[in-house]
C-alpha cells in the first residue's frame, strides 16, 4: 500500500507542476508534509537546503530521496517513475500532436494560467518556513540569515551552494 | 559507443547543471547541438518549446526524449538514468548521514540555519513566477488571480490540483480572438 501512497505523492505534482522542477516543490510539499505526513517542515527545509546544494534536476532528487526514505530501492524507484514517466509518454507518445500546437496560443495560455497557482503556493510555503524559523532561532537570527542569504543570493549572485555551506558553518558555530 | 555517449552527455549535464532542471537546458544543449550534433538548433528549440507546453521536470522530459530519438527504448533509459541517478544517490547519502548525527547539538544548529535560507530561496522563485505570472496578464489581473487562489487554497483549503485543472480548462475551452494570434490551421485532406 505504501508504493501506491508513493506513487501518488509523486504522480500529482509530476502530472500538474507547471515550470519545470522548481514549479513541483510546493506541490510535492502539499503531498509529503500535509496529506501524508511523512516529513515536518524541518525536514523539509533540510531536504530543498541540501538538494539546492547539489547539481541536478531537484524534482528527481525530491522524489528519490523521499521514496528511499518511505520504501527502500524500490520506493525510491517508484517515486521517480511517477513524477518522470507520465509527461514523457505524453511527450514522446504525443509528440506529432504537440508539433501542431506547440506555438497554438491555447498552449501558452495553459502553462500562463497555472502560475498563479504556483506562484501563491510558494508564497505560502515561503511564509511557513520564515514562521517556523522565527518560532525555532528567533526573530533576530531569522532576520540575520534572511538578510545575508538575499543579499550574497540575488545581490553578490554567489552560487546557492556556496550560500548553503555558509548558513551551515554559522549554525553549527553559533546555533548548536 | 552511441550508448556511452548518450550516457556520458546526461551524466554531465546531471552533475553540473545547478538550480534544478530549467538551469541545465543550455548544458543539455551544449551536449545534444554541440558536442554531439544529434540535433540541430531549429529541432532542439522544437523539443524545448513542447516540453515547456507540459507539465512536470523539464530535464527529464528533455533526457529521455533525446535518448529516445538517439538510441530508442534503451537511449531513453540510459539518458533518465544518467540524468538521475548521481544525484540521488548523493543526496541519499549525504541526508542519511546529517540523521545519523541528528543528536549533536552542532548538527542541530545546521539545520536550524538551513531553514530560513530556504525560505529566501522560495521567496524568490515565488517573486520569480509573480512577475511572469504579472508577464502575461498585468498587474490588476494578478492581484486578483493571486487573491483568488490565495482565498480558495487556504481558508477553504481546496487541493491546488483542483485549481490547476480548473484553470488548465479554462485556457483549452477560451475563445481565442485571432486578431493579434497568427495561428495557421493545417487542414489535411
Amino acid at each position: 500500500m505504501i508504493y501506491w501512497k508513493i506513487f501518488l505523492a509523486f504522480f500529482i505534482p509530476g502530472i500538474l507542476g507547471y515550470g519545470g522542477g522548481p514549479g513541483t516543490i510546493p506541490l510535492v510539499e502539499k503531498e509529503v508534509v500535509d496529506r501524508y505526513g511523512w516529513m515536518d517542515h524541518q525536514q523539509f527545509s533540510e531536504m530543498i537546503a541540501l538538494g539546492n546544494a547539489l547539481p541536478g534536476p531537484i524534482a528527481t532528487k525530491m522524489a528519490g530521496y523521499i521514496g528511499f526514505m518511505q520504501g527502500g530501492v524500490l520506493g525510491s524507484v517508484v517515486a521517480l517513475v511517477a513524477i518522470v514517466a507520465p509527461t514523457l509518454i505524453l511527450m514522446i507518445g504525443l509528440l506529432s500532436i504537440l508539433q501542431k500546437y506547440k506555438d497554438s496560443p491555447k498552449v501558452k495560455q495553459l502553462s500562463q494560467n497555472v502560475r498563479p497557482v504556483i506562484a501563491v503556493l510558494l508564497g505560502v510555503l515561503t511564509y511557513d518556513f520564515l514562521f517556523d524559523s522565527f518560532q525555532g532561532i528567533g526573530g533576530w537570527q531569522t532576520l540575520i540569515i534572511a538578510v545575508l542569504t538575499y543579499f550574497f543570493l540575488e545581490l553578490r549572485k554567489v552560487h546557492p551552494a556556496y550560500v548553503i555551506i555558509g548558513a551551515l558553518v554559522y549554525g553549527a558555530l553559533f546555533l548548536g | 559507443m552511441k550508448y556511452l555517449n548518450i550516457f556520458l552527455a546526461f551524466f554531465r549535464v546531471g552533475i553540473f547543471g545547478y538550480g534544478g532542471g530549467p538551469s541545465s537546458i543550455p548544458l543539455v544543449e551544449k551536449e545534444v547541438v554541440g558536442r554531439y550534433k544529434w540535433m540541430n538548433d531549429e529541432d532542439f528549440s522544437d523539443c524545448l518549446a513542447i516540453g515547456n507546453a507540459l507539465p512536470g521536470p523539464i530535464a527529464t522530459k528533455l533526457a529521455g526524449y533525446i535518448g529516445y530519438r538517439v538510441g530508442g527504448f534503451l537511449g531513453m533509459t540510459i539518458a533518465l538514468i544518467a540524468t538521475i541517478l548521481p544525484t540521488v544517490f548523493l543526496m541519499i547519502v549525504f541526508l542519511t548521514v546529517l540523521n545519523q548525527y541528528k543528536d549533536q547539538p552542532w548538527v542541530q544548529g545546521m539545520s536550524k540555519a538551513v531553514i530560513p535560507v530556504v525560505g529566501v530561496m522560495l521567496g524568490i522563485l515565488t517573486w520569480e513566477f509573480v512577475k511572469r505570472t504579472k508577464g502575461s496578464f498585468g498587474w490588476m489581473k494578478t492581484v486578483l488571480l493571486l487573491v483568488i487562489c490565495f482565498v480558495l487554497m487556504e481558508p477553504l483549503s481546496i487541493h491546488p490540483a483542483i485549481l490547476i485543472i480548473v484553470f488548465i480548462f479554462a485556457a483549452l475551452l477560451k475563445k481565442t480572438d485571432d486578431s493579434t494570434k497568427t495561428e495557421r490551421k493545417v487542414k489535411s485532406p
